[in-house]
């Protein structure tokens, strides 16, 4: 076989064989490349595309989520602060009623103590009065009767006198 | 065949270069192709050939590359893997992205298909113990040429009907009427007709051409270098086969670029037919 023979030179195929092995060959591998290399490929960009989207993804979720965690504790941290600052101001309040509380009822014990002493002094100098009024009579009384060498006892102008008497001591001991 | 001339160097004859260099062989050679030297033959010389047969291993060697490589891919590739996303991705997002754009993906399998089939078998030129480049043999050529014309044009009538797509391949929008008798003639020839020949002139006439010019600087260096009388050829002779090695380089890169420039020209099309207007 000589090509140049021919009028297409070597152009025209030398047996029509290369042509048909040509054409089977090249649609064989277009279907390989089409039923399953492309396919493999192309399943694994849309994994590989899925997997870096779902990584960004997640990175900003966990974002969004420490940020989140972190205003939260702020929240709770600033409420706590609140409710310490209350506490201690509640405790002051309450600190200083309970001194008041505390002074007033020595206040009012005081008195009561101090007024109990008094009505006591006075029942103790009434009944004193009372028994020397009695005692000194008797022996003023006596002492005149011994002076005088009479009983003044049953006379009621000798009472009088030593009534007189006392009230002027009484007059001049206030 | 280099080593048919290989054979005749020994005799000390001139070698003859020439397209007969490019003739298939049968791998089994029939009796009426052997007493006829290749003027006769039955089918099996036909269709068993060393040139059918390189295209069927080139078809293999793709095949089985892209099964491996692309065998359980992983989100994170491995060595393998990522060579084989390198090449894959040379050809969906620098050819079909870059020029399709819309819904590439579509046509990524048949970019790849091409694109891998044509530089495997371009290679073989510069491979030792091939060193036959398959598409320098232009049936196969054609048939592939013939398939991406059947492919732009299917995908064009696809979208937008038999009449619309061949409306919008030949009278492009904004010419004056009277200028449409030179215009639509001239659009059926470039749309129609010289897309798919000169696809195929370009990738067969680079890789004919390229193997021929090497064999040339081979052979003929040698027969310089061993057989000539001159001290001024020998001399010739050996520069040829240095610059041989340069042609070999360039062989290489041409290689790469006819597959490339095939593979992007058939997007082209495709996406030329799929163009609202162009």
């Amino acid at each position: 076989m000589i090509p140049l023979e021919s009028p297409l030179g070597p152009l025209l195929p030398e047996h029509i064989s290369e042509l048909v092995v040509g054409t089977v060959l090249f649609v064989i591998i277009l279907v390989v490349m089409w039923k399953v290399v492309s396919p493999r490929m192309e399943k694994m960009y849309t994994e590989r595309a899925n997997d870096i989207r779902g990584g960004i993804e997640r990175a900003d979720k966990a974002q969004a989520e420490a940020q989140e965690a972190l205003a939260a504790y702020q929240a709770k941290l600033a409420t706590a602060q609140d409710e310490a600052q209350k506490i201690r101001e509640a405790a002051k309040a309450s600190g200083a009623q309970v001194a008041e509380e505390i002074k007033a009822q020595a206040e009012q014990d005081a008195q009561r103590i101090v007024a109990t002493a008094h009505t006591q002094v006075e029942a103790e100098k009434a009944h004193v009065v009372d028994e020397l009024r009695r005692d000194i009579g008797g022996m003023a009384t006596t002492l005149a009767s011994k002076i005088v060498g009479e009983t003044l006892d049953d006379d009621a102008r000798v009472k009088k006198t030593v009534d007189d008497f006392i009230a002027s001591l009484e007059k001049e001991t206030v | 065949m280099a080593g048919l001339h290989a054979i005749t160097l020994l005799d000390g004859e001139v070698p003859t270069f020439g397209v007969d260099a490019f003739n298939s062989a049968p791998l089994f050679p029939s009796e009426i192709w052997e007493e006829s030297h290749g003027a006769e033959y039955t089918w099996t010389d036909i269709w068993f050939t060393n040139h059918i047969c390189l295209a069927i291993i080139g078809a293999i060697v793709v095949i089985a590359f892209w099964l491996i490589v692309t065998h359980k891919p992983q989100v994170v590739p491995g060595k393998r893997q990522w060579m084989g996303e390198y090449l894959y991705n040379i050809v969906r997002n620098s050819i079909a992205r870059e020029v399709i754009g819309e819904n590439y993906q579509k046509y990524v399998p048949w970019l790849l298909a091409l694109f891998s089939f044509i530089v495997v078998n371009n290679f073989f030129g510069e491979f030792f113990l091939i060193m036959f480049p398959t598409f320098s043999k232009v049936g196969f050529v054609w048939a592939l040429a013939i398939l991406s014309w059947i492919l732009y044009n299917a995908v064009g009538i696809k979208r937008f009907g038999l009449l619309h797509y061949l409306k919008k391949m030949t009278v492009p929008p904004g010419v004056p009427k009277a200028l449409l008798i030179l215009i639509i003639p001239l659009e059926v020839l470039s749309n129609f007709i010289t897309r798919p020949i000169t696809l195929a002139l370009r990738l067969f006439a680079n890789l004919f051409a390229g193997h021929l010019v090497v064999m040339v600087f081979v052979t003929g260096g040698a027969w310089l270098l061993v057989y000539s009388q001159n001290i001024v050829y020998h001399v010739a002779g050996g520069v040829s086969i240095l610059v041989s090695f340069g042609v070999l380089a360039l062989e290489l890169l041409v290689a790469f670029l006819q597959a490339y420039i095939f593979t992007v020209l058939t997007a082209q099309y495709v996406s030329s037919a799929l163009a609202e207007e162009h």
